[in-house]
């Protein structure tokens, strides 16, 4: 085979906990290795507050990352901030093609590209993005000082969202469809003491009104016999869907929800490709940055051994 | 190398208001994840767009961009304004791909 420039054993495709681990794993392991991003962080940079990660009592999505990235870069990682708008295989070689127009290569590559928002799908709800509806209260939530919002969902995230608007806006609703939030019990906690946020469990957002932005939200079942609430904004935190594009590109099996099947070692169906972070099935579909970090490591782990044997 | 201009509040009315040609201001904040990943895609706009359009970002973190930010009704960013003589002709909410966003651009211009 002719000798193609920019060619790496392995490119790491996403700059979130997964990528940024299976940087630093692939560094020790001396895998001379490609990170290529869209944005440092993935959705973990829009966290605003973790209390759960080994070594870090309270720290930022923003920090953590920038932490991650600082450590890959110190042991040689290069990081690029681009978009891929195309991969195709070539005699078991990825071409790997950028939005800048640029073209590498790889014998392996690691898809560690997340997820994206979920949306109600509510009429009129992208008509009022921007203009009440917003799925990021990191991004958001200044705009909301003094004012009243709620908050759909139960997760952590939407937990951690509603303690976020507290300490901007006036008062929080957090309109849940099952009985009890779930996520983490210390949020809970904090959230069912606090004087600012009110829970309406059973309860699901049905409709969405106003002229030029967002005025009120209508549900299913009256709360303190009202089907309607007067809200100035609806930060929307019901989970994610994965990314999908490069996934179709190089025909990779998922699942019906299209997160990425793979193996114990983080291998996809496809020959020479590997998966990790919140895009995958596994962690038993916990997505949390310590399973990303977990699902990164593995990967690399698998990987240097696939290159090994490959190179024999 | 990229054109895009630092807004600040001081110069808005100068830059923006009274700019002879249109301008798209992007209102962005360093804790704005998608802001950021938008940013690329508007430095490399500014270049190929330029002597047509002019590129500006306000960094709404700043508190006394604030005022901008309530005034222009901004509840969500990124979110990118065309100005044309003074005055708001079209806006640009969320992360959007680049040539998407050319195109939609160049429909104003």
């Amino acid at each position: 085979m002719a000798d193609r420039e920019n060619k790496y054993p392995l490119i790491i495709i996403g700059l979130g906990p997964a990528g940024l681990t299976a940087s630093i794993y692939a560094s020790r392991y001396q895998i001379n290795h490609l990170v290529i991003g869209q944005a440092l962080g993935g959705l973990a940079f829009e966290a605003h507050k973790i209390c759960n990660f080994p070594t870090e009592e309270e720290i930022s999505g923003g920090e953590i990352v920038e932490k991650m990235k600082k450590h890959a870069e110190s042991l040689g990682a290069f990081l690029m901030a681009d978009k891929i708008v195309n991969i195709v295989e070539e005699d078991k070689i990825f071409k790997v093609t950028t939005q800048k127009r640029n073209v590498f290569w790889a014998e392996t590559l690691l898809l560690a590209i997340g997820t994206k928002h979920r949306q109600i799908n509510l009429p009129d709800e992208n008509k009022f993005i921007g203009k009440g509806i917003s799925y990021c209260a990191t991004c958001d939530a200044m705009f909301y000082r003094d004012k009243t919002v709620a908050v759909v969902g139960g997760s952590d995230n939407a937990d951690t969202s509603s303690l976020y608007l507290a300490e901007i806006a006036k008062k929080v609703y957090q309109i849940y469809h099952g009985n009890k939030l779930r996520g983490e019990t210390a949020w809970i906690n904090q959230i069912e003491g606090h004087k600012k946020i009110e829970v309406i469990y059973n309860t699901k957002v049905i409709k969405l009104k106003g002229k030029e932005k967002l005025e009120k939200i209508i549900l299913d079942k009256p709360s303190h016999s009202l089907k309607e609430i007067a809200v100035d904004g609806l930060f929307i935190e019901i989970g994610t869907v994965p990314q999908k594009i490069l996934t179709e590109k190089l025909s990779i099996e998922t699942d019906k929800n299209s997160y990425i099947k793979v193996s114990l070692g983080q291998e996809t169906s496809h020959r020479g490709v590997w998966a990790a972070g919140d895009i995958t099935t596994t962690s038993n579909g916990f997505h949390q940055i310590i399973t990303a970090c977990s699902e990164g490591a593995i990967a690399i782990e698998n990987i240097f051994k696939f290159l090994q044997k490959k190179n024999k | 190398m990229p054109k895009t201009i630092e807004l600040t509040s001081q110069d808005f009315e100068k830059e923006v208001l009274q700019s002879d040609i249109p301008i798209l201001v992007d209102f962005w904040a360093p804790w704005c994840q998608p802001c950021i990943m938008m940013s690329p895609a508007l430095d490399e706009l500014s270049e190929e767009l330029d002597g047509r359009l002019k590129i500006g970002r306000l960094n709404v973190e700043i508190s006394e961009h604030q005022m901008l930010a309530a005034q222009y009704q901004i509840q969500s960013i990124p979110n990118m304004k065309l100005f044309k003589n003074g005055q708001v002709v079209k806006e640009f909410i969320g992360l959007r791909p680049k040539e998407m966003f050319k195109t939609e651009l160049e429909a104003e211009l």
